[in-house]
């Protein structure tokens, strides 16, 4: 029923995958941010009539267009390659997941793409109203964009709001709004949007630091500053909040994930959460795959247990138990899920069979299986464990897991102080004399770039083996293409998304060089 | 009062519906054929910036209609996404890899430390002109000619040759339809140079270079619809659901739906009026004729194609993996939902119209390319 699986294929098909969504995300979040920032300056420009304003807003809209563009080219691949690459995920789940991306081409590229043309050509040919709202649309419309491609990214995370249908073999769609408002689709926006909000501040912060180093372009520099420091401090105490809640939500929906997060392996109650670590081998194995162990953490005591469920005597499972099972704590083993799974496959046979031998009456009633809610509840929610053979082979990669988030969490309380001291120095008038300072937040500004990617990093790697959490592992989802052929396109897309990039950031220095125009 | 919408009206509904953002594809690639003559159009500099703006104040749209006519094929017929693009895969990477590079290519071109200089951005913009359309179209055209795939149980693709797509470009057929689509955009980009642009000598350029576009592209299109016309097709009888090949199809389903027949004919006649009007009459205003001509023809052809009992994604391996409306679209509730959103493309169309008409409302001139903060 399955095509047996070139594992060499599904690794390069998912490199290939990595490598597209990792360069879109380079400059995906400054278009999220930077939109904002350019609007709300043109707002000042507009009520002031300033055109120092005017200036300062045209100086960052040329930044922005020149991220804005590398951004375009680099997302119509994502979009297409879940066909090209992905051809079995997209048949077995099209019926949901190909709603959001709909609706993202129809109101936000359109809404995008309109707006922008008026924005970069706009200035002397339709009124400064018109002009102003205009921005504030390409601003709307790209974070709408971000909310449609993460409600459908949500889904694979959280498959909710669908029925299986035995006769056409996949995934339908019984719940527009339950797909739409998925928990983990409202956290993940949020957390999103607002880590691009946080990008973009930073990186206005820290272009503006350099002219205060050069000594050139003050009033640039400062308004920019507070605009910055404002917004950026806003969007890392949201980041904060949202990187929280989805923690938690994660904790329901993806618990191996999330104690992957944490290195946890045993479960416990007051549990606490590791604030800093460092992981080590050890002796001990789930099934082949090597449990790791701490050469050194510094926890902060029942955190975890609190997090999750409120108080300290919940109970946080640890990867042991969510693989071998705990009876104590009513966790099923990936073994019985396994069975389970297997189960659910015979019985989509069965139909098949039943429906090619003309067998009305039992294709009916399996097929009517399908839709019981006691059977979807108690099998076909394990139905994507019919393709393991070993329990282990759920757990996902620890090391990067536990690194990727640690990393990712300092590095958002770093971005706080970043703000907070930018707003006091600034108040104080001392940002000039402050030239530490001032380096630090020029420095600072690939830092949110590593968060954001090693953010989607924790995301991807962290829900493997899935494409579709507990429905669908990545090695059934991929398209029956030869690897050779993915190696290639894999070799071309690095090359030419590496050269624009080179292109895209030596363009952008220049530009910062030359600073806006008089 | 429920209104009670079949599962099969909404199958045709969003056939239309792809049709139409595919035909607005092929109108909206006059950017790519400005593109695919910017070494040959231009005398001067300044002319080929002239033209390089005309078409760059335009791709956004090109593009996000592209996206778009993606993300809803998705939506409505995931079985044509899966099918298409995971087996005649080099074809679509190699559609993508030209659009890749022209969306940088626009804001680049111009700019100081662009490590490739202006010259490699405009051989990208001439790549994606070129072979955008052309690739578009031969693939466009397998929606007749057929591909070769199977299906397994789980319907599963399997492609049927080594080359992935690679093999449409050996049927003279795909091949005609290609160059037809290209040869369409550079005719629609010169109308439509002629009427936004406001430089003599250029105008006077574009509309000789007419004549030549305007003939070839009435060559392959004439021979891409009579080969269509006097060929089989992939008949599918949804009583068995067996597919099969009946000669005279494509002319078939136009006398059968006399409706589908007029648009083609008045899609035909507007392009070929358009385009008579600019060369004899010096008219500015063609681009409009053979603009809604382009879509109407469009719509019609897509509409042969997967209307009357007519598989729209045909396979020559194995003619029962044929793809049909029926077989291939979402389920009645993600068309229905999807029908509720697709009220608001009016609105769409409505905004796009407004602030497309407030860029144009003067004609690009050499001064203005000389002014302007913002050129690329």
């Amino acid at each position: 029923m399955f095509e047996n699986v070139d594992l060499t294929l599904v690794d390069w098909s998912r490199a290939q995958f990595a490598l597209t969504a990792i360069y879109h995300w380079l400059f995906v979040p400054l278009t999220l941010g930077l939109s904002f920032i350019v609007a709300i300056m043109e707002t000042i420009y507009f009520k002031s009539g300033s055109e120092e304003w005017k200036r300062m807003t045209r100086f960052w809209m040329t930044l922005f267009g020149i991220n804005f563009a590398i951004g375009v080219a680099t997302g119509i691949i994502l979009e297409f390659e879940f066909g090209t690459n992905w051809s079995n995920y997209s048949w077995f789940v099209g019926d949901i997941f190909g709603a959001p991306l709909a609706i993202e081409g129809i109101l936000a590229f359109f809404l995008e793409s309109t707006f922008v043309a008026v924005m970069f050509f706009g200035w002397n040919k339709v009124s400064k109203k018109f002009h102003l709202v205009s921005t504030w649309l390409v601003a709307v419309g790209a974070n709408l964009s971000a909310l449609w491609i993460l409600v459908a990214n949500a889904w694979m995370q959280n498959p909710v709001g669908m029925v299986f249908n035995p006769e056409t073999a996949r995934n339908e769609m019984v719940s527009f709004w339950q797909v739409l408002f998925n928990e983990v689709a409202v956290s993940k926006f949020l957390h999103t949007i607002s880590s691009g909000f946080l990008l973009a501040s930073m990186f206005v912060l820290g272009i503006s630091a350099y002219y205060l180093l050069r000594k050139r372009e003050y009033f640039l520099a400062k308004r920019s500053i507070l605009i910055a420091g404002i917004f950026g401090l806003l969007s890392s105490l949201l980041v904060a909040y949202t990187g929280d809640t989805s923690a938690r939500v994660l904790s329901k929906v993806q618990p191996v994930k999330f104690a992957a997060f944490e290195a946890l392996y045993d479960g416990k109650q007051d549990a606490g959460l590791v604030a800093i670590g460092i992981l080590k081998g050890s002796d001990r194995k789930i099934g082949e795959k090597e449990v790791n162990d701490f050469a050194f953490r510094i926890e902060i005591p029942g955190f975890l247990s609190v997090m999750t469920g409120g108080d300290r005597n919940t109970f946080v499972p640890g990867i042991n138990d969510l693989v071998n099972g705990n009876a104590s704590q009513g966790i099923m083993s990936v073994s019985d899920k396994i069975v389970r799974g297997k189960k659910v496959r015979d019985l989509l046979s069965d139909y098949k069979a039943a429906r090619a031998g003309n067998d009305r009456q039992k294709a009916d009633g399996i097929s009517g299986m399908f839709r019981d809610k006691k059977f979807i509840d108690d099998y076909f929610r394990y139905f994507g464990y019919a393709f393991f053979g070993k329990p282990e082979d759920v757990v996902p990669n620890v090391k990067v897991s536990f690194y990727s988030f640690h990393l990712m969490v300092m590095l958002g309380f770093y971005f706080i102080l970043v703000f907070v001291l930018a707003l006091i120095f600034l108040y104080r008038g001392t940002l000039h004399k402050n030239r530490w300072f001032l380096w630090v937040s020029l420095c600072s500004i690939l830092l949110p770039y590593v968060a954001g990617e090693i953010g989607w990093v924790l995301a991807e790697i962290g829900r493997q083996p899935w494409i579709i959490q507990n429905l669908m592992p990545v090695s059934a989802a991929v398209s029956q293409i030869s690897s050779g052929s993915v190696i290639t396109t894999f070799i071309l897309f690095a090359v030419l998304f590496t050269v624009l990039l080179i292109a895209e950031i030596s363009i952008m220095i220049r530009q910062i060089k030359l600073g806006p125009k008089h | 009062m429920t209104i009670m919408i079949s599962h099969i009206f909404l199958q045709h509904y969003w056939w239309i519906i792809i049709a139409l953002l595919a035909s607005l594809l092929v109108l909206l690639m006059f950017v790519q054929g400005g593109q695919s003559m910017i070494f040959s159009l231009p005398k001067n500099n300044l002319q080929k910036t002239m033209i390089v703006n005309a078409m760059g104040r335009k791709w956004e749209f090109t593009f996000t209609t592209l996206v778009t006519f993606g993300g809803a094929f998705f939506a409505s017929f995931p079985l044509f996404y899966s099918a298409s693009f995971g087996g005649a895969y080099w074809v679509w990477i190699a559609i993508l890899f030209s659009f890749i590079i022209q969306a940088i290519a626009y804001e680049y071109r111009s700019k100081p430390a662009n490590v490739l200089g202006q010259k490699t951005f405009d051989v990208f913009l001439f790549i994606n002109g070129s072979l955008g359309p052309f690739l578009i179209g031969t693939a466009v055209a397998t929606f007749f000619t057929g591909s070769q795939f199977s299906l397994n149980e789980m319907n599963q693709v399997k492609w049927a040759t080594p080359w992935h797509g690679l093999e449409a470009l050996l049927n003279g057929r795909n091949l005609a339809l290609g160059l037809t689509v290209l040869f369409l955009a550079r005719t629609n980009s010169l109308l439509y140079i002629i009427n936004s642009v406001d430089d003599k000598e250029l105008v006077e350029s574009s509309s000789r270079k007419l004549a030549m576009n305007s003939i070839a592209f009435l060559i392959f299109f004439l021979f891409f619809v009579i080969t269509l016309l006097v060929s089989k097709g992939f008949a599918y009888d949804q009583a068995t659901g067996k597919v099969s090949m009946e000669k005279y199809k494509y002319l078939h389903n136009l006398i059968q739906m006399p409706l589908v027949l007029i648009l083609f004919l008045a899609g035909v006649v507007d392009i070929l009026y358009g385009i008579g009007i600019t060369i004899f009459k010096g008219s500015r205003k063609g681009i409009w004729y053979t603009g809604t001509g382009t879509v109407l023809t469009v719509l019609a052809l897509l509409l042969i194609a997967g209307f009357n009992g007519t598989s729209f994604y045909p396979s020559t391996f194995d003619l029962n993996s044929s793809l049909t409306i029926d077989k291939a679209s979402s389920s009645l509730f993600t068309l229905k939902t999807m029908m509720y959103v697709s009220f608001i493309v009016p609105f769409v169309i409505g905004y796009i119209w407004y602030a497309w008409k407030s860029i144009n409302n003067k004609r690009i001139t050499e001064e203005e390319m000389k002014t302007e903060e913002h050129v690329y």
